[in-house]
């Protein structure tokens, strides 16, 4: 009935070409922009914003960098928490170095620093591939926990190990600090969503995109076709940490406001990360919201569900939480191993013969 | 997008069904509790306790100045996202106070609390400099701090070695996170001071595994090991003590690291352990009558009622009494029964504990008598030592009080909060 590309004539190969091509796809995506950008920075309050809202942008920023990598390009990584690390402490840094500058060029400079660091721990993946890459970017992960654990520099020398993000401002507007107002830190995430959304979305689909996909496909038959794998490969590790590393940023310096590397950078965020991209779905932008949706507000969704809703004891929720999720994961997986975003593709395409299918 | 705008949607009915439970005048407490997680074994006692207390007000007073309790208890799993998810949840409610009974979680509400206006009580944990009023307002970590339990640590072993310590080698075993490092600067002042050997031993989280960490004890044979542990890395530590044959009356926990759950896994073999204690052991006290009166046999308990007389349930209870005697202040200052989180902190540091007053709860010679004024938010400062005894499985108390070493601790309180002091812009109060 809506959802169809009857009628829509496309005159250009601009137009033919575009993100959404179908009218209804297009307008859906400008509605929820909109209401994103403009309805719900007035009806948002903190529980919103620091438990619901401001995590699930984050993590939709490292699902995608992730996917770039992993869905994209097809190497495995598991050193994903690690390279969060890297984002929130070189924000740290620079929020402390340079206090007058604006944190919006923090959060960006902590994403070239985490590029810088992908860069390396990329190496190898020119000479190992599959499981075994997969174990030496665990050994990513390890390392920069024990580092940001072990020098004192990067905590500024705190008794704790500690790092607190101090109050900074946005055109006057405080987006760090116990003082934000919630539709703040909600907006300054919202931009660096949209923003590298648009990016991510764009680069895969142009040439840096299909080379990514020519290596993930088969690495031989693509180096025979013209594709550099030093290259692609190692861009796709830069690109891939650049968004970890503003993701990771964020979530210290917006969102939790202060963090212990070990526990908010784990070897369970690298997990987390993979399995939002693996739900959400391989290679697919939209697969990375879907699955940070999945993952992150489903059991706050449950929680307040069976808690909040349904008065059950806190211990029992939180067990039966954890089976629950587990459960999806599972039935997920075997009725769509393809993710949520092929959910989203059958759907579209059976809406487009709905109401009269052959 | 399609499953975030209806997952928002279903969510946003939910917000509307919460929100619109009726605000009657009652006073609320909230307990961050984890009855989930490698620290269960500690956080299930003392949310049993906390919420058993807080019952026993209800049922018996009718709540505290006859106005019911009502305690919100909210899972963290003793991580700090889901703490702040509770925090966020629970604040709109009008919560008075917040235990979350975890340093980490404690560090990330204090700039949140501070800004919202709502007290936090670290009691006995988080940060230590908290201490220092002028600088933490809305934050108070009495009847004691880490400082003070590393130098009470310290000074039980300069009492066992005669006052000496010059030479001896003293190992801390910690939780590699905030928690665990608090420690490390006192003792390290410590060392200096009477001249021992610090040498730090550090286990990740959760801190089930720790073979290395103890054969490089049994190679570097300190004399003493301190431990500042939490959670299933207590059962694992005092387990490989036993394993390496260490002399368990050289091996001292802090007050976390000393209930029941932590030493009955290591049976026989952790006679002797010693754990400092921040509030008595045991069940002999008057309040017991009354839990088992007003709560026990009517099964209004928490949790699965198993846990009452441990040590990590008798903190809860006194964590639970002092929030409670500091909202009796508060309502007495006030002149008002229902309270606001800001009269609340009036309350906290008005608090005067006496001898008179816990045995008058049912509590005598609980905890250290201590007053909270502007400057100090940490209480006296003492703890006492108490020792497994394996066979009769109980703790027993092998000293009185003993007062941390001020002199030491109290330019460490003030270099630190002048740091978050200067860091945050907060002027200093009670000039």
């Amino acid at each position: 009935m809506l959802y169809r590309e009857a009628g829509d004539f496309k005159t250009s190969y601009a137009e033919d070409s575009q993100t959404f091509p179908i009218r209804f796809d297009r307008y859906r995506y400008y509605a929820v922009l909109a209401i994103a950008v403009a309805v719900v920075p007035f009806v948002i309050n903190d529980y919103w914003a620091n438990a619901v809202l401001v995590p699930f942008l984050i993590w939709s920023i490292a699902a995608i960098g992730l996917n770039i990598l992993t869905g994209y390009c097809g190497q495995v990584s598991l050193g994903t928490g690690g390279f969060m690390a890297v984002g929130a402490y070189s924000v740290y840094k620079l929020m402390t170095a340079f206090p007058d500058v604006s944190i919006f060029f923090h959060v960006i400079g902590a994403g070239l620093v985490t590029a810088a660091v992908g860069l390396l721990f990329g190496l190898p993946s020119l000479r190992i591939k599959g499981f075994y890459l997969a174990v030496a970017t665990l050994a990513a992960q390890f390392f920069l926990v024990w580092l940001f654990n072990k020098v004192p520099w990067f905590y500024n020398y705190s008794a704790s190990g500690q790092i607190n993000a101090p109050e900074r401002t946005v055109f006057g507007i405080e987006v760090t600090g116990p003082n934000t107002e919630a539709w703040a830190a909600y907006l300054f995430c919202l931009t660096f969503v949209i923003i590298l959304g648009v990016i991510a979305r764009n680069l895969t689909r142009g040439t840096l995109g299909r080379k990514w996909m020519a290596i993930r496909d088969m690495d031989i038959a693509a180096e025979i076709i013209g594709v550099n794998p030093l290259r692609a490969k190692l861009s796709a590790f830069a690109i891939s940490s650049f968004f970890i590393g503003v993701a990771g940023a964020l979530f210290f310096a917006v969102y939790l406001g202060a963090v212990e590397v070990g526990e908010a950078f784990g070897i369970n965020q690298s997990f987390l990360v993979l399995f939002m991209i693996i739900i959400g779905g391989l290679g697919s932008i939209f697969g990375s919201f879907a699955g940070a949706a999945f993952m992150v507000l489903m059991p706050v969704l449950l929680k307040n569900v069976m808690v909040g809703g349904l008065g059950w004891d806190t211990a029992l929720a939180a067990h039966t939480e954890f089976v629950i999720v587990g459960a999806l994961i599972v039935v997920f997986l075997i009725m769509e191993p393809h993710g949520l975003a092929q959910l989203w593709r059958l759907a579209k395409e059976k809406l487009r013969l709905w109401p009269f299918p052959y | 997008m399609k499953l975030k705008l209806t997952s928002m949607a279903l969510a946003g009915a939910l917000a509307g069904v919460m929100a619109a439970a009726p605000a009657m005048a009652e006073l609320v407490f909230p307990s961050l509790s984890y009855r989930t997680g490698p620290y269960a074994a500690n956080g299930i006692p003392f949310a049993d306790g906390y919420a058993d207390y807080m019952t026993l007000l209800n049922e018996r007073d009718g709540g505290i100045g006859e106005e019911p309790v009502r305690l919100l208890e909210c899972e963290t799993g003793y991580n700090t996202q889901k703490g702040v998810e509770c925090y966020e949840a629970t604040k709109g409610e009008g919560a008075l106070v917040y235990q979350p009974l975890s340093t980490g979680i404690t560090y990330q509400l204090i700039p949140k609390a501070t800004a919202d206006g709502i007290p936090v009580h670290s009691m006995g944990y988080g940060r230590t400099s908290a201490a220092n009023g002028k600088v933490f307002e809305w934050v108070f970590n009495y009847p004691a701090n880490y400082w003070d339990g590393a130098s009470i640590a310290v000074k039980h072993l300069l009492d066992v070695n005669s006052g000496d310590l010059n030479g001896k080698k003293i190992a801390l075993v910690y939780h590699n996170s905030a928690y665990g490092k608090e420690p490390i600067r006192t003792l390290e002042e410590l060392s200096k001071k009477h001249g021992f050997e610090l040498s730090l031993v550090p286990v990740d989280h959760p801190g089930q595994e720790q073979k290395s960490q103890w054969l490089q004890i049994r190679r570097e044979r300190p004399d003493y090991v301190v431990m500042w542990g939490w959670g299933v890395m207590n059962q694992v530590a005092v387990q490989e003590a036993a394993n390496i044959r260490f002399p368990m009356e050289n091996f001292i926990g802090v007050w976390w690291s000393g209930s029941e759950t932590d030493v009955l896994p290591a049976g026989d073999a952790a006679n002797g352990y010693k754990a400092l204690a921040l509030a008595n052991p045991g069940g002999d006290y008057a309040i017991y009558e009354d839990l088992d009166k007003f709560v026990y046999s009517t099964g209004k308990a928490a949790g699965a009622g198993d846990q009452w007389k441990t040590v990590g349930y008798n903190r809860g209870l006194y964590a639970a009494m002092l929030a409670a005697e500091a909202a009796k202040e508060a309502q007495k200052i006030h002149s008002t029964k229902a309270l606001t989180p800001a009269q609340m902190r009036d309350g906290m540091e008005a608090l005067e504990m006496t001898e008179d007053r816990m045995a008058g709860l049912g509590m005598a010679n609980f905890g250290p008598e201590f007053k909270v004024t502007c400057e100090n938010h940490g209480g006296s400062g003492v703890g006492k030592v108490a020792q497994w005894d394996a066979s009769a499985k109980e703790w027993k108390l092998i000293s009185d009080w003993i007062e941390s070493d001020k002199d030491v601790i109290q330019p460490l309180i003030d270099e630190d909060s002048a740091a978050y002091a200067a860091e945050s812009n907060i002027t200093e109060r009670c000039n």
